[in-house]
């Protein structure tokens, strides 16, 4: 054992002497423009921030240290538990809706006995080409409250129109599609990548032992779907947590403020009232909040591919 | 119900979602053919009475789409070309090099994909502009190059590149930086192309950077042009509906040119950004 030990390690120790001082400043090179942006645009935002968030910083003049003053105005601001509840809502509906439509359409498009499918692929994926704002204008349109498609298709079904504007859930359910209507299709690339790696020998023969369909996904499909599952669903929640452009474009946040979500809120205080100092305590508790759902996401699942 | 392995049921489904997921862009694309006086009156139909590029023309004289075509450009390519080196020879780094550093900052870039930056703006703003930054392209450009998703995407790709090639290109001489320009970089150019469409469009319809850093109007990207026609008080919906119509115009040639390397493209190994 201990030789065993001696004999693979030998080769290893004597390559390390070997290596060349070129082979520790290459990499050095090699990362060196990308250490420098991270410092710059990741680690010096987050330090500047965390100190900003301590001050009353207007964005001219020099800050000034208030200490903790612009968190105790935080825990009494209605506007931010607001906006706070009204993200985690939208994050706690999105996610699942989105996981679903975006997870069936994928099924369908890898099932053998279905037709079009090559058509219904690029049909799912034409909204990706779309910039947010320009997502949000397309579902305003046709949820416009006096002028908008969906409410002209009730009236003529008998049915009265809705309140799609004025309405803070009505919106929110807007929001929530439009959201799951432009992510579908980067999910489904995901989605359709990881249904071709299952073999189909295991479906095969569990469909040979009498297996229903049903069974088939839930024991084997969902199961080997676990590390696609999960980065969906964290790229998801991060993506609703941070939801800005399209809800600026769709409804600017209203009715009211009803439902402007977290980043708009901070928008509206760093920028447009130039409260930078404020802000950057609402980005601090948000950061938080973050890298708590990132740790609890990570518990259910040890990612492999960073071994 | 089956006829020769198709499954009617699951076929009507995938043909009425897809329908359900066209609709949207097909009323909108219609839509954007009529005259204004037809946007509102009713009874709504799908096809437009009279077709009309009138909202077209309107929003091509009132708006300077040349220049936010070409700002927008500017920005998206030039990202885009500094984003694929970067995560290049990042990723190159971290798949052939060991060395304790390394593995520390991989784990800064993987911070970096759980936090995302638009929740520090902020200060990330303050930076950009003691950097003299503030209004110009260079201001979106810089702060967007890293992104944790392309400097994956290589690393995944040159860990499947066998350690023999570059062993054997180092006994005969060849030094770490023509190995990796030379040998490597030709290698890794479908991983290249992937990224390089990804973050095309990630740039060309990027909104909260260009809104917090451009404050010329000259200097507006496509977006945020967009969104001062969509934030009016009074939306003059013939002309958004036909300028959201042009803006897409350069993603819908990208994808008829890339189709076949954006769908088969196998984006498991990065994550998005």
């Amino acid at each position: 054992m201990a030789q065993d030990a001696a004999v693979t390690t030998a080769p290893a120790a004597r390559r390390r002497r070997m290596r060349k001082p070129g082979q520790t400043i290459a990499p050095l090179v090699f990362i060196s423009a990308a250490v420098v942006l991270f410092a710059l645009f990741f680690l010096g935002p987050g330090i500047l921030g965390l100190y900003y968030s301590f001050t009353d910083y207007t964005g001219v003049g020099e800050p000034e240290f208030i200490g903790v003053a612009n968190y105790l105005k935080l825990f009494d601001d209605q506007q931010f538990y607001s906006s706070l509840t009204r993200t985690l809502l939208y994050t706690v509906l999105a996610v699942p809706v989105h996981y679903v439509v975006a997870l069936g359409i994928s099924l369908l498009l890898t099932s053998a006995a279905t037709r079009f499918r090559t058509a219904a692929r690029v049909i799912f994926f034409l909204p990706w080409l779309i910039s947010p704002i320009v997502i949000g204008v397309i579902w305003r349109w046709m949820f416009g409250e006096n002028f908008g498609l969906v409410n002209y298709v009730l009236s003529v079904l008998g049915a009265p129109g809705q309140r799609w504007e004025t309405d803070g859930s009505l919106a929110l359910a807007v929001v929530i599609l439009a959201g799951a209507w432009g992510g579908t299709a980067f999910t489904m690339l995901l989605f359709i990548a990881a249904l071709r790696n299952i073999p189909t020998s295991y479906l095969e023969a569990a469909q040979i032992d009498g297996a229903s369909a049903a069974q088939r996904f839930f024991r084997i499909t969902l199961p080997l779907l676990r590390p696609t599952s999960f980065m969906v669903i964290l790229l998801g929640t991060l993506g609703a947590m941070k939801e800005f452009a399209m809800v600026q474009a769709l409804n600017g946040g209203g009715p009211g403020t009803e439902n402007m979500f977290m980043v708009q809120y901070i928008y509206q205080t760093g920028f447009q009232r130039a409260q930078i100092g404020y802000a950057s305590a609402v980005s601090m508790v948000l950061m938080v909040i973050l890298i708590v759902i990132a740790l609890v996401q990570m518990r259910f699942d040890r990612r492999e591919d960073l071994s | 119900m089956r006829i020769r392995g198709v499954n009617i049921w699951l076929t009507a489904l995938l043909v009425l979602i897809a329908a359900v997921f066209a609709f949207p862009m097909l009323w909108f694309l219609l839509s954007s053919f009529k005259p204004g006086s037809e946007l509102f009156s009713l009874p709504l139909s799908l096809l437009p009475e009279t077709w009309t590029v009138s909202g077209y023309q309107t929003a091509w004289t009132r708006f300077d789409f040349w220049r936010y075509f070409a700002n927008t450009g500017i920005v998206a390519v030039v990202t885009t070309a500094l984003t694929v080196l970067v995560s290049a020879m990042t990723g190159y780094a971290f798949a052939k090099y060991r060395h304790w550093w390394l593995q520390g900052f991989f784990i800064c870039i993987l911070i970096t994909t759980m936090l995302p930056t638009e929740v520090i703006m902020p200060s990330t703003f303050a930076i950009i502009r003691d950097l003299g930054l503030y209004n110009s392209l260079a201001g979106i450009i810089v702060p967007s190059i890293v992104t944790a998703t392309g400097v994956f995407m290589f690393r995944q790709y040159f860990r499947t590149v066998p350690d023999e090639l570059l062993e054997a290109a180092r006994i005969d001489g060849v030094g770490e930086f023509r190995a990796f320009f030379q040998i490597m970089l030709p290698i890794a150019r479908p991983i290249a192309v992937v990224l390089a469409i990804f973050s095309f469009q990630w740039r060309w319809n990027d909104y909260i950077w260009p809104l917090i850093v451009l404050n010329d109007p000259n200097k507006y990207t496509l977006q945020i042009a967009l969104r001062s026609i969509v934030g009016a008080d009074n939306i003059d919906w013939s002309v958004l509906l036909s300028a959201s119509v042009i803006s897409l115009i350069p993603m819908v040639i990208l994808f008829i040119i890339f189709q076949r390397q954006i769908m088969s493209a196998d984006i498991n190994s990065g994550l998005k950004d």
